[in-house]
């Protein structure tokens, strides 16, 4: 993106316009300037032209004192955001098309192709990656309303007419909460009719771990916590990106306030000032509900307005992992950093900083209510979220440790018609694939490491024999190469290196080996660790099926 | 300090808990490979190439070492089969897509021993060879982020982003935009730091090449007062190189300037011959723009030829006219040896005191203030520190243009958590790291800063305790102070009270707060009143004389301290000691045996003014440009070419040598060894690295064999003997011998024996004035000389511009610099510039009393309405044609920042 060179009577460089100026004066009006709140910005901008027009990005580094490549180099990480030269130059209407695992097998790529006509001068069109709707795929997103399983009718009707508002489903409102023990547990913590301590207690008595996908003990985070420094910060990680996970969608959709309760329970017990929520922006819905409901609640007097910042991704996996989501939160680059120091010892903005996985909130409140011997009595449950060809996916509440067989066959109504079962992702796209016949082993944390997978966040999504397992790994590292925040070498390069090594016709095994080793050795993060994974378990269970 | 042990590579080590496993390998002689870790002052880790990694017992994943501490009983592994495989697959990996290596990268797979990839490349990426000095070929970029730390971090241009993700990501200029068309300063400090040569100069220069250069010396830039350290490198007598060296001043920075704009010295328009006025040939006061036609009035010239008929000049004028007629400019862009000999010449030589540089035009109104108020002649403390202030004022100086590495250091101090207030009627490139940018309307600092020091006093701010110890005049200062409430000052310098009492509240409850000022305060009639504001302001506060407090006017030229502490200066010698003190006087007859002279010397303008009059007749300049740098130009033209005799020392035929009867071709910097002083007080050392071209001199020598001709029998021999001298009658220099500064590179003064490290901050104990005490001098407010009225209804004010050096005589012959900003402009703001329906670029005529000049609109956006400027570099549109000469009573310091002007449309 270039600009016309400089004529002699200018300045080096892009001046801020008037027009612009005035612009972002009415958008922002006397809206804080903190940096932390670039996004933020970004996103008002970005929902008023469904673009970035270069001239506006200069006036509001200007409005926030900001240089132009510290606004550019957040903006252009972040895919919701669509930099332009000039507003005249993209449409006011963006269609997305889902190319996550669950949907690619289900037809996607059609989906796209076909709208691919009649796209250009009309709406920009875009593949893109999960959004958390993989028990209805195919799912395309026009403007910020999702349609399900390839209803092309429907996609063509909004094209042409897109909704104004968010349309939101059924859920769980403060009222009804309120009138099944809704905040009972935060009100008695408050009243210190029970203490934190006994409230950590009872977490390690049930031994929840963290739903996020590292299943760390939730008791443990909270000890920790009790010898840092104040002020400290709990962050609600809400940007489940995982392809083939929607349980954090589930429960923020339909019981928003168990999550809520569940997050000022944990901020009470840990004595931290605030709470941030980054929640994906894929789940337009579920922010709706969430601003409403927060209001709610703080009309009601249960915190302090501003105790619940809301926060919104931009299309950023990598903003799942924790550290990066902080960055994201401080208005920067997703990028995660390297540890040691940990987030609980040097966090958001320096603090000591909890972070929990949406699920876990909402099993802190469901255990805090029935009691660790409920939650071990019903073998520790947990939401697994299944998807893929099965009769019935969706969500799964189960003990942890089912396996994918019992998923599939006592949850899911089995296979979908015609088709056999013939290999299974445990979690998610960084958890591996096993083949049907690898389907017993039991679905929790330490389970399935010695297969070189692990469970994750509990994405199982299943295949048939209408599935090509090679292209199904190539979708996979493309999903990480396309996610990969860029930062460390093996990743980096790694991802996009394994695409190429993998279609080729004679493979260069050693040289493939060579590369996922130093990319689970030598990555900053998670994702490079991780990104090898479907590879290196296909190559070791499935090498036939990699033709 | 806590203290750690571990375990290293089998070894039991003790250690503290502050240094990363990577340094301590090193120390212990175990380099581990590194590229996006640049072990370098101010650099800080990156952590993202990952050829550092090693292998941590206990941990899943190996660690890199540029970034982890170990921690007690830690067991690491720096040499196991899997961080050396690791390491291997990195560059592997990068090689794949980078299969031309260079710098640190090539030489770390040379030590790796990998010689090819067997990984598929890529496709390749066009280079951006928009910038006329530095080249971009991103296929070559390993994302290690050194560069964005270089220009975001340490230099704070804020120019470079890493934009995009994954392996799409890409090292992107502002907007994604050119490097050419970017907001780039060009320091090539990333240029620098790459390791990759991804940014890399356009002329390719690899150091890890030693074909590519012959000769290698340590030196200092020449051009302004920071005084960055730097290597210079040459190849068959050509400078080809400039790399940036760990210097106190500057921790390897450099500018632009330093950095690429050392190529006038290679300029084939060196002056490499005497030359000789023709016979008969007559001086033209209009000065044609056609250097063909100006050189064709002289005729080359031998040495002995050239020193004899200008000696004979001279001689001949002493005779007839006597010494009273007698004037000679020396540089401040010489060495501390050359403005010392020059001087001793003149006072010696000529007889007079007449002998004056270019901080008349600069800093003297400063230099008047401080020696009045505080008996000092220089800053207080140094630029950097600036990094322990809480609070840093900057008045009226625009750092980011004319000292950028200094400037570099303030906004670092910002970034730590540090307050900047900027005080000036141009908003400029220190916007954005300030807390408050006061725009106040030309020629109203007095009224501002009363305004500022009134609340101060009324509010009973100031530092009761500190204005007892060491200042004087409180009372009478603080009845004279009523006069100036903020209410009363906000119609005359447009800062609203509520602002002035803001910042003054700030500053006067600031811990340590560094003042740094520039032309703006000084080139006024009230210039050193200005000074005196400011430096009530830090008397008031105590904001003198302790860490990350003091009082800092920008010294601008690289030796103006130099050559003002040598005694280029007409009433005073060397160190400051007044030419008409009976004992001073009485020590240097006796030091140099000659009576001498007994009468204070007229300064610069005076001296002009005096030549028009025919007072003076007889001239020798080193190293200035009058012509071009004086004040209504055409006055001191003209001056100029009524000279009987007029000899002229430089490394051009610059505009002034244009009116010489005889010119000798001198050494520019990199030809000579000279000591320099900056602007922090630092003594430092330059290197000769090539040889003058031609039968070009070095300065020193040329003054030497002139004094000789008229009969002063000096026996100088190098400039370490005249340095010699200098330290036998300078208390400055006395414990700062040659061999000294060759052996530390940079001696601070003042220093109290010839071991122990100068002191950087001083008066941290009352004043070198009579009583210890610093004067606080009452000031009123005196308006600007020339106002605007209706014929005349613009202000005019001049400066520079970050790539060019004062009047061009250097950088318009510097290639790169000069393809950067080749064409003189006018700056307006944009509402101005629709009022007089302009159009960008169109050609405008700018006038005032004394003459115009013609040259290209341009837009500045943040530019008050009714201000206009105009650099003074470039000879096409001299901005001195305009300015106005009237000078300020005390420091004799011209007008130069504001003159009533108009500007017109060419109809033509």
């Amino acid at each position: 993106m270039k600009k016309d060179k400089n004529k002699i009577g200018q300045l080096k460089g892009r001046v801020v316009r008037r027009e612009d100026k005035i612009i972002i004066a009415k958008i922002l009006s006397d809206r804080p300037k903190e940096p932390e709140l670039l996004i933020e910005y970004l996103h008002l901008i970005q929902d008023r032209y469904n673009c970035l027009p270069a001239g506006l990005l200069v006036a509001l580094a200007d409005f926030m004192g900001l240089s132009l490549a510290a606004v550019y180099e957040v903006a252009s990480f972040y895919h919701h955001f669509d930099i332009v030269e000039k507003e005249a130059h993209t449409n006011s209407l963006t269609i997305r098309v889902c190319n996550g695992i669950a949907c690619e097998i289900l037809g996607s790529k059609k989906l796209y192709d076909n709208l691919r006509e009649g796209a250009k001068d009309n709406y920009n069109l875009v593949y893109a990656p999960c959004v958390g709707a993989c028990d209805r795929a195919p799912v395309s997103v026009v403007g910020k309303s999702q349609v399900f399983y390839g209803d092309i009718a429907r996609i063509k009707k909004l094209r042409d007419n897109p909704d104004k508002v968010v349309s939101l489903p059924p859920y769980q409102d403060l009222n009804s909460y309120s009138s099944q023990k809704g905040y009972i547990i935060f009100n008695q913590l408050r009243d210190q009719k029970i203490s934190k301590l006994d409230v950590t207690e009872i977490l390690k008595l049930s031994d929840l771990r963290g739903m996020g996908g590292a299943g760390f003990p939730v008791f443990k985070k909270w000890e920790f916590m009790r010898n840092q420094s104040k002020p400290r910060v709990l962050v609600v990680n809400a940007d489940e990106g995982e392809p083939g996970t929607f349980k954090d969608r589930y429960c923020l959709e339909n019981y928003p306030h168990i999550v809520l309760e569940g997050s000022l329970i944990s901020a009470w017990v840990n004595e931290v000032d605030e709470i941030y929520i980054y929640l994906r922006d894929e789940y337009p819905q579920v922010r709706q509900i969430l601003e409403n409901e927060i209001k709610e609640i703080e009309s009601a007097g249960l915190f302090a307005r501003g105790h619940i910042k809301l926060r919104r991704g931009a299309g950023a996996y990598i903003c799942g992992e924790e550290t990066a989501l902080l960055e994201s939160i401080e208005g920067k680059r997703g990028l995660p950093r390297n540890r040691p120091p940990y987030p609980a010892e040097n966090g958001l903005f320096g603090m000591p900083t909890l972070v929990h996985n949406v699920e876990t909130l909402y099993w802190i409140t469901k255990i805090l209510l029935n009691g660790a011997d409920w939650y071990k009595q019903n073998g520790s449950p947990r939401i697994y979220s299944v998807s893929g060809r099965v009769a019935s996916p969706g969500v799964v509440i189960a003990p942890s440790g089912v396996s994918a067989r019992e998923l599939i066959y006592d949850y899911c109504g089995g296979m979908s018609e015609g088709e056999e079962f013939k290999a299974y992702l445990p979690g998610g796209a960084s958890g591996g694939i096993l083949p049907s016949h690898m389907s017993d082993i039991p679905l929790e944390f330490g389970s399935l490491e010695e297969y070189g997978c692990f469970v994750g966040s509990g994405g199982v999504v299943v295949f048939s024999d209408q599935d090509n397992i090679k292209q199904i790994v190539l979708n996979l590292l493309r999903f990480f190469a396309e996610e990969s925040c860029g930062q460390c070498t093996p990743c980096r390069l790694g991802c996009d290196k394994l695409i190429n090594l993998t279609q080729q016709e004679t493979r260069d095994e050693v040289l493939i080996e060579d590369i996922i080793s130093v990319m689970r050795d030598a990555s900053i993060c998670g994702l490079g660790q991780a990104a090898p994974n479907p590879l290196s378990t296909a190559l070791r269970y499935m090498k036939s099926d990699l033709i | 300090m806590t203290k750690t042990v571990f375990t290293l590579d089998g070894k039991k080590i003790e250690v503290d808990s502050a240094e990363t496993i990577w340094k301590i390998a090193s120390r212990h002689g175990n380099k581990i490979p590194h590229l996006c870790y640049r072990d370098s002052k101010d650099y800080v880790e990156n952590g993202n190439c990952r050829t550092c990694v090693v292998e941590i017992e206990g941990e899943k994943a190996l660690a890199p070492s540029c970034l982890r501490k170990p921690t007690n009983g830690m067991v690491v592994h720096t040499k196991s089969e899997r961080s050396i495989k690791a390491r291997e697959m990195v560059l592997e990996l990068l090689l794949s897509n980078n299969p031309e290596p260079r710098g640190n990268f090539k030489y770390w797979l040379g030590e790796l021993g990998i010689k090819s990839s067997r990984i598929p490349g890529e496709e390749k990426i066009e280079s951006d060879l928009t910038h006329p000095a530095m080249a971009v070929d991103l296929n070559k970029c390993i994302h290690c982020k050194l560069c964005i730390q270089a220009c975001r971090e340490i230099q704070c241009n804020d120019v470079i982003g890493m934009s995009g993700r994954g392996s799409s990501s890409l090292i992107t200029f502002d907007i994604n935009d050119d490097l050419g068309n970017s907001t780039c300063v060009g320091c090539g400090e990333c240029v620098q730091v790459c390791p990759t040569d991804a940014l890399a100069t356009v002329d390719g220069f690899d150091l890890q090449d030693d074909k590519a250069f012959d000769r290698k010396v340590e030196s200092v830039c020449p051009y302004c007062g920071v005084g960055c350290q730097v290597e210079l490198f040459a190849k068959d007598e050509k400078l080809v190189h400039v790399e940036g060296k760990n210097g106190p001043a500057n921790h390897s920075r450099l500018c632009v300037k330093g950095r690429f704009g050392l190529d006038y010295v290679n300029s084939k328009q060196r002056l490499t011959v005497p030359l000789v006025r023709k016979e008969g040939v007559k001086k033209d006061s209009i000065l044609s723009v056609d250097p063909n036609y100006i050189r064709a009035q002289f005729r080359e010239a031998s040495w002995e030829e050239a020193l004899e008929l200008a000696s004979r000049g001279f001689k001949v004028g002493i005779r007839e006219f006597g010494s009273e007629s007698f004037a000679g400019f020396g540089s401040a862009k010489g060495s501390n040896e050359e403005a010392y000999l020059f001087q001793k010449l003149i006072r010696t030589g000529f007889k007079t005191n007449n002998v004056d540089h270019c901080t008349r035009l600069c800093h003297a109104s400063s230099v008047a203030a401080l020696l009045e108020t505080i008996g000092s002649a220089a800053v207080t403390a140094p630029v950097i520190n600036c990094l322990d202030s809480d609070l840093i004022i900057v008045a009226g100086a625009n750092p980011t243009v004319n000292h950028p590495v200094a400037a570099s250091f303030m906004k670092n101090a910002v970034k730590s958590g540090a307050e900047m207030i900027v005080m000036d009627p141009r908003l400029n490139g220190l916007k954005n790291y300030s807390s408050h940018f006061l725009q106040f309307a030309p020629g109203t600092d007095v009224a501002m800063l009363n305004g500022i020091i009134n609340v101060i006093i009324e509010e009973k701010l100031y530092n009761k305790q500190y204005v007892d110890t060491f200042a004087e005049g409180f009372s009478e200062y603080s009845q004279h102070i009523l006069k100036y409430p903020p209410e009363k000052m906000e119609p005359i310098c447009k800062i609203t009270a509520t602002e002035i009492r803001a910042v003054a509240r700030k500053i006067a409850s600031a811990n340590s707060a560094m003042i740094f000022w520039g032309m703006g305060i000084a080139q006024h009639t009230h210039g050193t009143d200005n000074a005196r504001c400011l430096i009530a302001l830090a008397l008031l506060c105590g904001h003198i004389g302790k860490k990350g407090a003091g009082l800092h006017p920008l010294r601008g030229q690289n030796n103006v301290q130099g050559a003002s502490d040598a005694g280029l200066i007409p009433m005073m010698y060397p160190d400051y000691k007044l030419v008409e003190d009976f004992k001073a006087r009485e020590f240097f007859e006796e030091f140099w045996q000659v009576d001498l002279d007994k009468k204070a010397g007229l300064t610069v303008v005076e001296i002009m003014d005096a030549v028009y009059k025919n007072e003076i007749r007889f001239m020798y300049i080193m190293g200035e440009n009058p012509a071009m740098s004086d004040p209504d130009t055409a006055h001191a033209r003209k001056a100029l070419s009524k000279l009987n005799h007029l000899v002229v020392q430089d490394i051009f035929l610059t505009e002034t040598a244009a009116f010489a009867d005889v010119i000798f071709p001198a050494s520019a910097w990199p030809e000579k060894d000279g000591s320099v002083t900056n602007t922090d007080r630092r003594v430092q050392l330059g290197s000769k690295v090539i040889n003058s071209p031609g039968d070009a001199r070095p300065d020193w020598l040329i003054i030497r064999d002139l004094a000789n001709l008229l009969g002063l029998n000096w026996a100088y021999d190098s400039p370490q003997d005249i340095h010699n001298e200098m330290t036998k009658c300078m208390p400055s220099m006395e414990n700062i011998p040659w061999k000294r500064l060759e052996e530390e590179g940079s001696v601070t003064y003042p220093t109290v024996d010839k071991k122990t490290p100068g002191q950087e901050i001083i008066f941290s104990d009352g004043f070198p004035t009579k009583n210890g005490k610093g004067k606080l001098v009452p000031v009123s407010i005196t308006p600007p000389d020339e106002k605007p009225d209706k014929n005349y209804p613009l202000v005019l004010t001049t400066g520079r511009l970050l790539e060019h050096w004062h009047t061009g005589a250097m950088t318009r012959r510097a290639a790169k610099l000069n393809a950067l900003e080749p064409h003189p402009t006018i700056h307006l703001s944009p509402i101005d510039i629709q009022r007089l329906d302009l159009e960008l670029g169109e050609i405008v005529e700018v006038s005032t009393k004394r003459g115009r000049v013609k040259l290209a609109v341009r837009e500045e956006p943040f530019m008050p309405e009714g201000l206009i400027f105009l650099p003074f570099c470039y000879f096409e549109a001299a901005a001195n044609i305009l300015t106005n000469p009237a000078l300020d009573p005390v420091a004799k310091i011209p007008e130069l920042k504001y003159a009533a002007a108009q500007l017109t449309k060419i109809v033509s």
